[in-house]
């Protein structure tokens, strides 16, 4: 895609990650205030609102873009609403951008919130059965975390990764947040540790798996030419992948049964999480040689190895040399998750894909103190939501 | 004491044939791709129209993708017994199929005698029960290697 297709990003906000018990549209407000000001901008500037759902909050996540610009203060701004599951974030990024690009605006915010429940994320209430979330859980039993274990064991009996290899992903992460002021969980622990906390899906222990948490992340979104009218440099978005699987989907994706079958039939060219980043990368005219760090989705400590080959860091099954020669720390080649990740933060869903831009923006700006990428000038962030949502989004300076 | 009436969990998904049950997938019947759970409307090939499906019963035996365990008792809707059993879960692939399927694993077997490449086979077991009835979902149970070398049979 041609330099015409980039949008700025002319502030970010969050509000810090924990389980604070409050309502998720007063972290949301916290988060668009702190973008507004860190843009130079004023509420009364934004023309278009795009909101990230949650649906776990009844009525007012269903139309997050809504809900909050009455927070803010009704002004017949235009406004949308999206889910995504945890892909929603970049949804509506995507969104923004398009409004932006078509002429149709030039000052966006997107923005999510969200307050979440104690324990394992449940399907939503109600007798379902013909939802397969509510059937997993009903005929299987497979929560979240059994998932990740599936993919866990995976690396280790085709790659030959082991729980060391893992924890050392937790360590490394626990080191690169401890100093985020937006992280929930700032603290060091070393593999010994991570390995001495129960085990919730063997192979993965309580702090290999990404906890449920409350938050908000906020971006202010413009055209190039507003954003030279403020700042000589603007930070850029060059790629958004919001990309679904190619049928026949041969890996196994939550919260599936099965697989497609894939008999007779040619199977796509890249897997599904490779489709996603190398996708973004099309759209950016970049490759993974150009980054200069990632913020990737480690739902677990082992899932972020599995995402160091899909976004083209190193060939399958050499995630584990990767991480164990440093690779991926802060000051080694290229930095993963020196926000802390999900392993520091926990996962407020519809903030989460914005949370992982506002890190890349801190990151580029050198504004990241404590964490600071040196140099930094491109980063890409990948996730994946429920029921085919690819996530990956390109920032540059 | 009378013995509860053995009832399938979900309609449709498996049979019930206590010695040889299967998963009932769907076929299309004009590109021939396979479904499970069932597919039953439009067929999900991006390169076929087809609308008529036929029912096929899945092989029942296959080899461990990967594996795990669930130490702890998950939400609702699923039904635990009190208190909580921690029970394993297998990723099986079906050659024939070319595709993998969810299933617990048979309780009694420990997660140190599984590994990848291990086969399995299609068995029913308890998901829950209520008074009168015992509710039955499919369940993997491994078949030790010397025992599978020597047993023919199934799809390998």
């Amino acid at each position: 895609m041609s330099a015409d297709h980039e949008v700025a990003i002319l502030g970010v906000g969050m509000h810090p990650w924990g389980k604070w018990g409050r309502n998720f549209v007063e972290y949301g407000i916290v988060a668009a205030q702190q973008a507004l000001t860190d843009a130079g901008l004023e509420w009364s500037d934004i023309q278009f609102v795009a909101g990230a759902d949650t649906i776990r909050n009844g009525y007012p996540g269903f139309i997050a873009g809504a809900t909050f610009s009455q927070a803010l203060g009704w002004k017949g701004n235009r406004v949308a609403s999206c889910y995504a599951a945890c892909a929603s974030g970049a949804q509506a990024l995507n969104i923004a951008r398009a409004q932006i690009l078509a002429g149709l605006c030039d000052v966006a915010m997107v923005i999510g919130a969200d307050t979440t429940p104690k324990g394992f994320f449940a399907p939503v209430g109600g007798d379902r059965p013909d939802d397969p979330d509510w059937l997993r859980f009903r005929l299987l039993g497979a929560t979240n975390p059994t998932y990740f274990a599936l993919y866990a064991r995976r690396r280790m009996e085709r790659y030959g990764a082991t729980v060391d290899d893992f924890a050392r992903v937790r360590a490394k992460n626990s080191r690169h947040g401890a100093a985020n002021p937006n992280a929930r969980y700032p603290k060091e622990f070393s593999e010994a540790e991570v390995l001495a906390s129960p085990v919730v899906a063997e192979p993965l222990t309580l702090l290999e798996i990404c906890a449920t948490s409350d938050g908000a992340a906020a971006i202010i979104l413009t055209s190039k030419e507003f954003a030279r009218t403020r700042t000589t440099e603007p930070v850029k978005i060059a790629a958004i992948s919001t990309i679904t699987p190619t049928y026949p989907q041969t890996i196994l994706e939550l919260p599936g049964f099965a697989t497609d079958a894939a008999v007779g039939l040619t199977p796509p060219d890249r897997p599904f999480r490779d489709a996603i980043a190398h996708a973004a990368y099309e759209e950016a005219g970049i490759g993974p040689d150009d980054l200069d760090l990632a913020e990737v989705y480690d739902l677990s400590s082992a899932l972020e190895l599995d995402w160091y080959e899909n976004i083209g860091l190193c060939p399958e099954g050499e995630a584990e040399r990767l991480l164990r020669d440093g690779d991926t720390e802060i000051g080694g080649r290229i930095p993963v998750n020196p926000s802390g990740g999900l392993a520091c933060f926990g996962e407020a869903i519809p903030a989460q894909a914005i949370a992982q831009v506002c890190e890349l923006t801190w990151q580029v700006r050198g504004d990241a103190a404590g964490r600071q990428v040196e140099g930094a000038r491109a980063g890409l962030t990948v996730n994946q939501g429920l029921f085919g949502h690819g996530s990956s989004v390109i920032v540059t300076r | 004491m009378t013995a509860k009436t053995k009832v399938p969990a979900i309609e449709g998904w498996f049979t019930t044939d206590p010695d040889h049950p299967a998963l009932l997938g769907s076929q299309c019947t004009s590109c021939q791709a396979i479904f499970f759970p069932r597919e039953t409307s439009f067929c999900r090939n991006p390169d076929c129209l087809g609308r008529e499906f036929a029912e096929i019963e899945l092989s029942r035996r296959g080899t461990i993708w990967s594996f795990t365990d669930n130490r702890y008792q998950p939400p609702p809707p699923y039904m635990s017994p009190d208190p909580f059993v921690p029970y394993m879960i297998a990723a099986v692939e079906l050659e024939a199929e070319q595709m993998v399927v969810l299933g617990q694993i048979e309780p009694g077997v420990e997660l140190a005698d599984l590994h990848a490449g291990m086969p399995v086979e299609l068995v029913l077991g308890t998901l829950y029960e209520d008074d009168e009835h015992e509710y039955q979902v499919w369940k993997w149970r491994p078949i030790p290697d010397a025992a599978a070398a020597t047993t023919e049979g199934g799809t390998r």
